[in-house]
């Protein structure tokens, strides 16, 4: 009696050794539930009225934390406004979080750069949300289902964005789901 | 006749950018001296360490950046790439002996990109402080501080 029980044992656990070693030679595809849902905000745009992140779910949203007096952002921003222009249409929306520490040298800035996209002011609060804004420029990528694809810390190639930006355009609308 | 003045004028344009970049440069924090910088470990060093005498420390980034995380005991006095900053930072110290050891520190960006302190460190030197450290952040505040371990605090 004593054998059989040892042979049962045996026999589950090889059988739990192999289901794992499938498990984990399986191949990784990544989903939404691989990335965290970006956090929701609502913050004044320049002219005043709100503006709230959740809002823009279905599009794929550009989110860039940027201020008026950093070099690397105001390096970004002219090619920020040409991705707006070209992939507007298609679904991209750009939305600049500026963390300067007032609205009055954003608003000049803002048409100085011709910006085509809002600004929000941001807090200490949103950048807490995002993990600690501890360093400008830093962009989040955000996929039609509200899921954070991409950070970028410092200023980034703009070709980088925009093949990221294709690939989250890409995806179908159908499989955004809120 | 017409070709001379087209070189003559790409020679300018050329000259008009050369000159723009070198001053861009100037006020970046690239420039400042080594000897006038402080690694952020040997500034914790120095903070952790009794007896020793403890800087001023002033951050002149922004005050986003600084109610997130800053260095406990440091002040903020804001952005010193913009004159309001200059001034605010000016005014902070005046009444203090032109030997107090100050430390400046930003990080709101690679330091090659950092727009802040050498604004600061060259306006406190022409004030005549003869004992300022800037330290040196050489990505952000966040990867070279926060990310590190160290000291950390938060709010105003």
């Amino acid at each position: 009696m004593k054998w059989l029980f040892v042979a049962t044992t045996v026999a589950l656990a090889a059988l739990v050794a192999v289901h794992s070693l499938r498990r984990s030679a399986a191949p990784h595809v990544a989903t939404s539930k691989d990335h965290l849902l970006a956090p929701d905000f609502t913050l004044p745009q320049l002219d005043g009225q709100d503006l709230r992140l959740s809002s823009y779910r279905g599009k794929v949203v550009l989110l860039d934390f940027w201020a008026t007096w950093c070099d690397p952002c105001r390096e970004e921003i002219p090619h920020f406004v040409e991705l707006q222009q070209r992939y507007g249409y298609r679904g991209l929306q750009v939305i600049g979080i500026s963390m300067d520490d007032g609205s009055d040298p954003v608003g000049p800035f803002y048409q100085q750069f011709h910006m085509n996209y809002p600004v929000v002011m941001g807090t200490a609060k949103t950048g807490e949300l995002y993990g600690g804004i501890l360093g400008l420029p830093i962009t989040f990528l955000i996929g039609r289902d509200g899921f954070i694809y991409a950070k970028h810390l410092g200023a980034t190639d703009a070709a980088v964005f925009e093949k990221e930006i294709k690939s989250l355009l890409a995806e179908p609308l159908e499989t955004a789901k809120p | 006749m017409r070709i001379a003045t087209r070189s003559a004028t790409s020679a300018l344009i050329f000259v008009a950018l050369a000159i723009l970049s070198i001053a861009q440069a100037a006020g970046q924090a690239s420039s400042i001296p080594t000897p006038r910088l402080i690694n952020p470990e040997d500034l914790v060093k120095l903070l952790q360490t009794s007896g020793k005498e403890k800087p001023l420390m002033i951050q002149v980034g922004s005050h986003v950046l600084f109610t997130q995380a800053h260095i406990p005991g440091s002040e903020y006095i804001g952005p010193a790439s913009r004159e309001p900053g200059l001034q605010q930072l000016r005014k902070r110290v005046e009444s203090l002996p032109r030997t107090k050891f100050v430390v400046l520190y930003c990080g709101c960006c690679p330091w090659s990109h950092c727009p802040n302190v050498k604004p600061a460190d060259d306006a406190l030197h022409a004030m005549g402080f003869t004992n300022v450290k800037v330290l040196y952040i050489s990505d952000n505040f966040g990867t070279n501080w926060v990310d590190k371990g160290y000291p950390v605090a938060k709010g105003e």
